[in-house]
């Protein structure tokens, strides 16, 4: 499975678990519009981390965060696993 | 001649109970013929008087020099065996020790700079030792880092629960606690045994939880105590089957219903209870109906010479029974200036009881809200499948942390079963938490780690 399709299944199980309903994900969706809160946001990029082992967002200290589902899964799939 | 209102632990012991024992894995020793031998070799006699570290391998040296040298050494300090020896020499400095009972080679410290007594089974001539003094009964509190703090307690205060119920309350008991006697949770359950006129079975060190078991159950032990965390692992050591005290106890940890009703199953004819406690704030109070929690009037009140208060969320407690002050140069004040000890424990009232909710230093903080770990692992220890958990703090680069859990399931739980189950428990935090304490990730793990102290091992606490 594709670390794209990794990150929307994650997503969609939390979306469940948060009773959030979330629009169809394509890379311009802005991360807001996804209707996640930061916790929901938290727990995903745990999850992820302990599904790809990598944490983009803590790795670099400089890290931006994104804005978008497409940044967002860019920063996975650009740091080296 | 002792002085008529100062009483010693050998008040407490005399030939006329017949019978009465204190035992470990390798040794029995009689109670009831104790006063007729000593324990200590070579000057012993010298100790009157001495602040005196007892610093023997195992606890049932400690037992005998405990009774030998109550009301005869100006202080005692017991030493719990999992003290990192880096610290001994600064407790030893702090408390003002003078002498060491023990069985040990001293290399730690420059024996010569002190009078070394030996300690052995009761084998020696009497001393004939007369009632002098209220020894001061040093402990070392039970923190999990740095150098431990050290308390100041009496005999009198130490005992001040056991003489409120009636030291006669539970005739001819043998009575055993997961603990190490050297600590306060220990200690209570040996001067339950000595005061009351009972006998002891004592735990020993890095000993399999079924020999243990079949040892308490060949000592006939009737009561017994230990930590939330103890009895979990007891509950699923598989060990319980032979075993069936009358009087079963947890204190030093939160008591949830989940360990609670467990107990209640395993043991069906015993009277379950839990206790609040701590080596600073003395004996606090006992709960005896099952339930978790406390009923909320204990607040307030004054009972059995302990009083309690709530201040900023923590637990105060004032009387007789806590210790008296912290020992050492420079040592905080151990109470407020109108004598309450601030426990750290935080409560919350729901309805009419109030309910344990963590530690003040163990909350972790989501995005600024607060959670107590324990609050968490008391919702999931509410499945079935589960035997203990552990709530964490993960660290979050969205909100700074989040909530995890180690989850340990019951033996024989079906691997297929996982991720049902933890949908189940995902669930049940759901129904009763705030959603930033729900944990953000479950993970099922092996057994977790118990302190020597009997409690669950917090890294992050």
């Amino acid at each position: 499975m594709s670390v794209r399709s990794r990150i929307f299944s994650a997503m969609q199980q939390i979306a469940e678990e948060q009773k959030v309903t979330l629009p169809p994900l394509q890379d311009d969706l802005s991360l807001h519009e996804t209707g996640f809160d930061s916790l929901a946001f938290a727990i995903l990029v745990a999850r992820l981390e302990d599904d790809l082992g990598v944490d983009p967002f803590t790795v670099a200290d400089d890290a931006a965060f994104p804005s978008t589902v497409g940044e967002f899964v860019r920063a996975y799939e650009n740091v080296p696993a | 001649m002792s002085p008529p209102e100062i009483f010693a632990l050998r008040e407490y012991l005399g030939p006329e109970l017949k019978g009465r024992t204190i035992s470990d894995a390798r040794h029995r020793v009689s109670l009831t013929d104790i006063l007729r031998h000593s324990c200590l070799i070579g000057r012993s006699r010298e100790l009157s008087g001495r602040s005196v570290l007892l610093a023997t391998s195992g606890q049932l040296l400690s037992a005998l020099a405990m009774i030998e040298l109550d009301g005869i050494a100006r202080r005692m300090l017991l030493c719990p065996p999992d003290l990192d020896p880096d610290y001994i020499q600064a407790l030893l400095a702090d408390a003002e020790i003078d002498a060491i009972v023990t069985d040990q080679s001293l290399r730690r410290c420059d024996a010569g700079a002190y009078l070394v007594v030996g300690a052995g089974l009761p084998e020696w001539a009497p001393v004939g030792w007369k009632t002098e003094r209220a020894t001061e009964w040093l402990m070392l509190t039970s923190g999990t880092s740095g150098l431990p703090k050290m308390v100041g307690h009496t005999l009198d205060g130490l005992a001040g629960a056991i003489i409120a119920d009636g030291p006669a309350r539970h005739p001819n008991a043998t009575w055993a606690t997961f603990y190490d006697i050297r600590r306060y949770g220990g200690l209570q359950i040996f001067l339950r045994a000595v005061i009351g006129g009972g006998s002891m079975v004592l735990s020993g060190p890095g000993e399999a939880i079924a020999d243990h078991v079949a040892r308490l159950h060949a000592g006939g032990v009737t009561h017994i105590s230990g930590t939330p965390s103890h009895w979990r692992k007891l509950l699923m050591s598989g060990a319980v089957a032979n075993f069936s005290p009358r009087y079963v106890r947890l204190s030093g940890e939160i008591a949830d219903q989940a360990v609670l009703d467990g107990l209640a199953r395993a043991f069906p004819h015993a009277s379950i209870g839990h206790a609040y406690a701590s080596t600073e704030a003395g004996v606090g109070f006992a709960v005896d109906d099952g339930r978790e929690g406390f009923p909320a009037d204990l607040i307030g009140q004054n009972r059995d010479g302990v009083e309690m208060k709530v201040v900023d969320g923590s637990l105060r407690i004032r009387s007789h029974r806590t210790a008296r002050a912290y020992i050492g140069a420079g040592a905080p004040p151990l109470a407020d200036a109108e004598g309450f000890v601030d426990t750290g424990d935080m409560i919350e009232l729901r309805g009419e009881r109030y309910h344990f909710v963590g530690r003040r230093g163990g909350i972790i903080n989501i995005g600024g809200l607060k959670v107590h770990p324990e609050e968490v692992e008391a919702v999931i220890n509410r499945h079935e499948s589960v035997r203990m958990s552990r709530a964490r703090s993960r660290r979050s680069p969205i909100t700074g942390a989040i909530v995890v859990a180690d989850v340990v399931l019951a033996d024989g739980t079906d691997a297929g079963r996982h991720e049902t189950i933890r949908t189940e428990i995902l669930g049940r935090c759901k129904d009763s938490l705030a959603a930033h304490k729900v944990p953000a990730v479950i993970r099922f793990v092996e057994p977790l780690d118990v302190t020597a102290a009997g409690k669950l091992a917090r890294a992050d606490a």
